[in-house]
C-alpha cells in the first residue's frame, strides 16, 4: 500500500452550491502534492473536507489506510494529518503563549517529555527558547507561520495540509518558510499536500499538480510538465502566463 | 514637468521605549512617470507613501528638507487644504478593498461621496460620471455593482471599485500600495492592466509600493529599493539585472520561479550595516 490519502468522488455541497464537484486525487506516501487555482475554486474546501473542518457528502475518503465520511475524525487521524493554515494572524490563539500552543497538541495525544519536545520543536522552526513565553501578537507574520508550523510538526504527523502557508508572506519571508517547509519534509519523510495560487510555489515545492476550477479538477500533470508546456487545459496556460509578471503588449 | 519633489524626508514614531525611525530621509522626484518603490515589511515604503499623502498618524513626526507637490510646499499646508487636495489632485489605493471600502454604504455612494466632496455637481451628473467611471474600470455591469455593498463583491471587483473612486476625480498623482496583493494572480494581472491602461491614459504620476520587485520591475520606470528607512539602491526596470545592491540582489532571487531548480531558494541577507 502506497496511497496516503485518497479522496474519490467527493461532492460538497453548500445549501445546494456544488463547492466540490466529483473530485479524485491520490497522494502517495513521501509525495509533495499541489494543487492550484483561483479564489472559488475549491481548493481550500478539499483540504478542510479531508481534514472534517467541512463534511462531504458523497465519496470517499481513505487515510493511512483507513476510512472516514462526514466530519468525525478520530485522534489517530489528527496524528497522521495536520494543517498549516493560510494567515498566520488568525490561525494562532490570540491570549495563549506560544508554549500554550504548542502544549495543547501534545496533551491531547498524551505525549510525554513535554517540555523536551516544545524546546526541540521551537528549534527546528528556527526560532530559539526566547520566543517560548511570547503572545502571536508579540511575533511578526514569518514568525507566526513558523509556530503554526511548529504546532503541526510537534504531534509527529505523516502527512501536512498546507493552505496557502506563505501567501500572506513577504516575498523574502517566503523563501524563508518554503525551506523551512522543505527541510522539515526531508528530514521527516512527510507527505504534502500544498494548496497555493501561485504556480511558481507549487512548481518550487511539489512533484505532482492538480489544477482545480469551479470544484473540479481540470487536469492533473507532473511539475515538468509545466516546464515543458506539456499540459492540455487553456486555464493552466493562463495561470502559467499570470505566474510570470505583468506585461505591457 | 516635476510633479512632486521629495527631499530627505523623514518620518519618526515616539514610543514608549524611545523614537521609531520609520522613514530616514528619503530623496526622489516623480515626473508623469510610473515609479516602484519596493522593501520589505518595515522597510518604510508605505509610511513614505502616506506621508505623501498627509495620511501619518498624528503623533509621528515628519520632516523634510522639501516636500513639494507641484509648487504647492505640503508640509505647511494646513489641515483643512492638505483635505481639498487628498482626493481631487492625489490619490491613494489601499491594498485589501475588504477593509478600506467602507462597509455599510454601497459602492455607488462612496464614489459619488468623493466626488461631491471636491466638485459642486448634481446627483444626476455625479451618478452618471460614477457609472462611466464603474465601466472605465471594466466592470461589465456598471448599474447592479452600483448599488452592492462591498461585502457583496469578489476581491477583484472591489479593488476595480477602489480605482474608480480613486480616479473618478482626475487626480495628478496617484499612489498604490500593494494594490494587488490581496488579490489571486489571475484577477491581479486584470487589475494591473486596467490601472496601466488609466494611468497611461490621463497622464498621471504613479508611485507603485509593492515587496515583489519583479512586479514592480514589470509595471514600472524606474525602481526605488528601500531597506531600514532608506532607499539603497534605484534603479531603471530596463537594467533590473545590473542591480549591484546586494540586498536587490537577494530580493530578486528569492522568488521560486518555473524552470529553475534551486533547494534550498536563496534567501535574503539583511546586514545591519546597510542601514547605516
Amino acid at each position: 500500500m502506497t496511497t496516503a490519502l485518497s479522496i474519490r468522488d467527493m461532492l460538497v455541497h453548500y445549501d445546494g452550491f456544488a463547492a466540490l464537484n466529483r473530485v479524485s486525487v491520490d497522494v502517495e506516501y513521501g509525495q509533495s502534492y499541489g494543487i492550484v487555482g483561483e479564489s472559488g475554486s475549491g481548493k481550500s474546501t478539499l483540504l478542510r473536507a479531508v481534514t472534517g473542518l467541512t463534511s462531504f457528502q458523497e465519496g470517499s475518503l481513505t487515510v493511512d489506510g483507513r476510512s472516514y465520511s462526514g466530519r468525525k475524525r478520530d485522534h489517530a487521524f489528527y496524528r497522521t494529518v495536520q494543517m498549516v493554515f493560510q494567515d498566520p494572524y488568525g490561525s494562532l490563539h490570540p491570549r495563549q503563549t506560544v508554549d500554550r500552543l504548542l502544549l495543547e497538541p501534545l496533551t491531547i495525544h498524551g505525549f510525554d517529555n513535554v517540555d523536551a519536545r516544545i524546546a526541540r520543536a521551537l528549534d527546528e522552526v528556527g526560532l530559539g527558547s526566547g520566543f517560548r513565553f511570547r503572545y502571536s501578537h508579540q511575533l511578526s507574520g514569518g514568525q507566526r507561520q513558523r509556530i503554526a508550523i511548529a504546532r503541526a510538526l510537534i504531534v509527529e504527523p505523516k502527512i501536512l495540509l498546507l493552505d496557502e502557508p506563505t501567501s500572506a508572506l513577504d516575498a523574502s519571508i517566503q523563501a524563508e518558510i518554503l525551506n523551512l517547509l522543505e527541510q522539515a519534509r526531508h528530514d521527516r519523510n512527510l507527505t504534502f499536500v500544498m494548496v497555493s495560487h501561485d504556480l511558481g510555489v507549487i512548481s518550487h515545492m511539489c512533484e505532482r499538480v492538480a489544477v482545480m476550477k469551479g470544484g473540479e479538477v481540470v487536469e492533473t500533470v507532473p511539475v515538468d510538465a509545466l516546464e515543458n508546456r506539456q499540459f492540455s487545459a487553456d486555464y493552466t496556460r493562463r495561470l502559467l502566463v499570470a505566474s510570470e509578471g505583468f506585461r505591457r503588449d | 514637468m516635476t510633479l512632486l519633489t521629495v527631499d530627505d524626508l523623514k518620518v519618526s514614531f515616539p514610543t514608549r521605549t524611545g523614537e521609531v525611525k520609520a522613514v530616514r530621509g528619503v530623496s526622489f522626484t516623480l515626473g508623469r512617470e510610473r515609479l516602484g518603490i519596493v522593501g520589505e515589511s518595515g522597510s518604510g515604503k508605505s509610511q513614505t507613501g502616506r506621508a505623501i499623502m498627509g495620511l501619518t498618524p498624528r503623533q509621528a513626526k515628519i520632516t523634510a528638507d522639501r516636500l513639494a507637490f507641484g509648487d504647492t510646499d505640503l508640509l505647511s499646508l494646513g489641515l483643512k487644504e492638505r483635505r481639498r487636495l487628498r482626493g481631487k489632485r492625489m490619490a491613494m489605493i489601499l491594498q485589501d478593498p475588504k477593509y478600506s471600502l467602507n462597509p455599510v454604504m454601497t459602492i455607488g455612494r462612496q464614489i459619488v461621496e468623493t466626488l461631491k466632496t471636491h466638485e459642486d455637481i448634481g446627483s444626476a451628473e455625479a451618478k452618471a460620471r460614477t457609472l462611466a467611471m464603474l465601466e472605465a474600470v471594466q466592470i461589465s455591469d456598471p448599474e447592479r455593482v452600483f448599488n452592492l455593498y462591498p461585502h457583496e463583491v469578489s476581491g477583484g471587483m472591489g479593488q476595480r471599485a477602489m480605482i474608480a473612486m480613486m480616479l473618478i476625480c482626475g487626480p495628478e498623482l496617484l499612489i498604490a500600495d500593494e494594490p494587488t496583493s490581496a488579490l489571486d494572480v489571475t484577477v491581479q494581472l486584470e487589475v494591473l492592466d486596467i490601472l496601466d491602461r488609466l494611468v497611461a491614459e490621463r497622464g498621471m504620476g504613479l508611485i507603485f509600493i509593492s515587496h515583489d520587485l519583479r512586479l514592480v520591475s514589470t509595471f514600472c520606470d524606474r525602481v526605488l529599493v528601500m531597506y531600514a528607512g532608506r532607499v539603497v539602491e534605484e534603479l531603471s526596470s530596463a537594467n533590473l539585472h545590473e542591480a549591484k545592491h546586494p540586498y536587490t540582489q537577494g530580493l530578486l532571487n528569492c522568488l521560486p520561479q518555473i524552470g529553475s531548480h534551486r533547494h534550498p531558494l536563496p534567501v535574503l541577507e539583511r546586514k545591519p550595516e546597510w542601514a547605516l
